[in-house]
């Protein structure tokens, strides 16, 4: 993991003290609403529904023990015992009191945490694939990166005051997790004919309002120049992305409008004046931010175990779990091991302070004491020996952390939604629920097979709707919560948006129309076709003749 | 009361006097200030004739207006002013920057408009050189604004080398 050095220490020290500034001008009335509100945006803290929310960064998903633990603390003394993992690498508290905040901020200092940049128009949490460094098929390490893109992205004085949000999304897996395509820019590490090793660069893509998948801007982009180009990106969308209509606002809409030609023939004009610049990568940097990513110190094992294989024929419950929640990882005799936050009944990505402290604990015991959160709001652990899964796994039942459902339909990617959110139409919770209800069944599952479905409560796209197999989206008609559902949506490399079905539903409907387009699938799959094959192959018509059927 | 400071919180006499969008070349030589700060524009319009009304000019950019039309006049510019209409408006920072990185502009890079306390730091490490600060703004606030953090991660132009190459 990255440790901070006296530099990133006193930014961070100055940070609090600045914030603590800001907030006693507030209470004092010297600061108005209106110019504390991106102050504190840009701190991560939001005034939701019925409390403020704080959403502290979890930079590129990567968390240490001591953190875990930290953020347990937070949540059992100034929230109400639990937390809640977002969809990009965030954990969120729902019930801070806001003048208690920069109490939280040094907190969390403590243990180079923040919630620096967590909101507001400004460049976000750089996230990546949550198996990075450990994956058995990976181009390139891409955590270091990352680290580089924080550093770079963090309070940049230019770019604080973007017409929107600004995410980007790093991938060094070949299967990306990391729903890079939808981001404003989107990295894919990869190697040109000659070895070296570089960005394809996407831009513009982005969910909310307007889904857009991103488009290649530069196919190839030598590491060295890496801020640079990111720097000439950013300041043509600064200078010329929309400022006066929110919804248009996002670089996808400006990359859309000028066309991606056009658009790259900007940001290459304006890169000139930077190319090789100061900002120019050395190897030096690079080298001291690679080497505290290096590995664990792994033992040389096999890469097998007898006590796994046999608990693999006659223990259903392990066996399940180890078909949908465990990994190959690169190193032999070593797992990654998915804890999947989505048991029936319990909103998913929340967890209790209890059971923060419990996974630190296995993570310390198990996986050289390091967490990782994926965007899909499950916890991994990256680095356990294989021999030591029984002993793992028995551990996670006692606190419902071994559902068994990484990956299916119950594996629901979900906001907070009305529940909590100001911003969300609809609820969404409830919905995961009930739709998590009617599946609850291994064998259900496990023949449906690998599927993502996501539920937005608004159009913002927390849940990232658009992008689920199945997405469901909570609208609001005339002041009733009904839901709208997608097909086809993919979120990995080979990304796509979702189509609408048709009408609107419910929320008492719901099961019953999710469980109408699963039938359909299953009457026409071919062989093991997963969901997304077979809505490929036969399209919209199926689905929409079924589930829009009147009944006899 | 004179409310314009330096990077370093220094108050400074204001000799010049802001021009409207809208003013006329009436408006520009009947006013009795000798130091005119012109919007780009009509600078740019009416060139010939602001050259001989005998006051010192300096131009302002809002927010928007790129930095790249004035390119031909800077080398005898000792004042540009860039307008925030709004503080969230971020525009101006890409425009100091441009001005500063671009052009090797050095004279003075005024802020103008919606000019906040919290947004000085941010301001000062893009470039700018004064700060006409809103009159809500209290002075004691402003001065300290400066000092909010002691160091940062980018090379920007206040500073144009990065921490990364900077580090010890």
């Amino acid at each position: 993991m990255y440790r901070y050095d006296n530099y990133d220490r006193q930014m961070l020290q100055d940070r609090i003290a600045q914030f603590r500034d800001q907030t006693r001008r507030f209470i004092a009335g010297e600061l108005e609403n209106a110019q504390f509100l991106p102050l504190r945006l840009q701190n991560g803290l939001y005034v939701q529904r019925l409390a403020p929310m704080l959403r502290v960064a979890i930079p590129y998903g990567c968390l240490s023990t001591i953190q875990v633990r930290k953020l347990a603390f937070i949540a059992r003394h100034f929230d109400k015992g639990y937390g809640h993992f977002s969809t990009r690498q965030n954990i969120q508290f729902n019930w801070p009191k806001l003048a208690e905040v920069p109490d939280i901020l040094a907190h969390l200092a403590e243990v180079e945490m923040h919630a620096i940049q967590t909101s507001g128009n400004c460049i976000r949490n750089t996230t990546t694939d949550q198996f990075a460094g450990v994956a058995r098929e990976e181009i390139a390490d891409s955590r270091h990166w990352c680290e580089i893109i924080r550093q770079w992205s963090t309070f940049h004085p230019e770019f604080s005051h973007l017409p929107r949000k600004f995410k980007i999304a790093v991938c060094g897996t070949k299967n990306d997790q990391a729903a890079t395509q939808l981001h404003d820019i989107g990295l894919y590490l990869h190697h040109n004919d000659t070895g070296e090793l570089g960005f394809q660069v996407l831009v513009g893509g982005g969910l909310g309002r307007t889904p857009i998948i991103g488009q290649v801007i530069c196919e190839f982009l030598p590491w060295r120049h890496l801020l640079t180009y990111l720097e000439a990106i950013l300041r043509i969308y600064n200078q010329e992305g929309i400022r006066d209509n929110i919804y248009k606002a996002r670089i996808k809409i400006l990359v859309k409008a000028l066309g991606i030609d056009a658009f790259r023939d900007k940001v290459e004009s304006e890169w000139l004046y930077s190319k090789d610049g100061p900002s120019t990568l050395t190897q030096a940097e690079v080298d001291r931010c690679k080497n505290f990513f290096i590995d664990p110190a792994y033992k040389i094992l096999a890469d097998e175990d007898d006590g796994v294989s046999n608990l693999l024929a006659n223990d259903v419950i392990f066996a399940q779990w180890h078909e949908r929640n465990v990994h190959l990882h690169k190193k032999s005799g070593y797992r990654i091991v998915t804890l999947c936050l989505k048991a029936t009944g319990s909103a998913p990505g929340d967890l209790s302070a209890e059971q923060l402290e419990f996974v630190a604990e296995l993570a310390d015991k198990f996986s050289f004491g390091e967490i990782r959160v994926s965007h899909s709001q499950n916890l991994v652990l990256t680095d356990v020996r294989l021999a030591d899964l029984p002993k793992l796994h028995q551990a996670l039942k006692t606190e419902l952390l071994a559902t068994p459902y990484t990956g299916l339909i119950n594996d629901i990617i979900c906001c907070p939604g009305g529940d909590f959110c100001a911003l969300a139409n609809a609820k969404s919770i409830p919905i995961a629920e009930a739709v998590q209800r009617r599946f609850d069944n291994f064998a259900i599952q496990k023949n449906i097979g690998p599927i993502t479905l996501n539920i937005s409560g608004c159009m913002n796209a927390c849940g990232h709707h658009h992008v689920g197999n199945i997405g469901i989206l909570g609208v609001d008609k005339k002041g009733e919560e009904f839901y709208q559902v997608a097909l086809g949506g993919s979120a990995d490399r080979d990304a796509a948006i979702g189509k609408v079905l048709g009408p609107s539903f419910a929320q008492d409907d719901m099961p019953d129309v999710i469980e109408k387009i699963i039938n359909v699938y299953l009457q026409n799959r071919h062989n093991n076709e997963l969901f997304i094959d077979t809505f490929n192959r036969i399209g919209m018509e199926p689905f929409k003749e079924h589930v829009y059927a009147k009944a006899d | 009361m004179p409310r314009l400071i330096d990077t370093k919180g220094q108050l400074l006499a204001n000799h010049w006097q802001l021009l409207p969008k809208d003013c006329t070349l009436e408006t520009a030589s009947l006013t009795s200030a000798t130091h005119l700060l012109v919007p780009a524009d009509f600078w740019l319009a009416n060139k010939t004739v602001l050259q001989n009304v005998g006051k010192q000019i300096g131009l302002w950019l809002d927010s928007g207006q790129s930095a790249h039309m004035l390119k031909d006049e800077l080398a005898t510019l000792q004042l540009i002013a860039l307008n925030f209409p709004g503080f969230k408006d971020g525009r101006s920072y890409s425009t100091a920057a441009v001005l500063c990185q671009h052009y090797q502009f050095a004279g003075e890079i005024r802020a103008i408009g919606d000019v906040l306390r919290d947004q000085l730091f941010l301001m000062k490490r893009c470039g700018f050189t004064t700060f006409d600060l809103k009159d809500s703004v209290k002075l004691e606030d402003a001065v300290t604004a400066f000092n909010d953090f002691t160091t940062n991660y980018q090379a920007t132009v206040e500073l144009p080398v990065p921490l990364f190459r900077r580090r010890q």
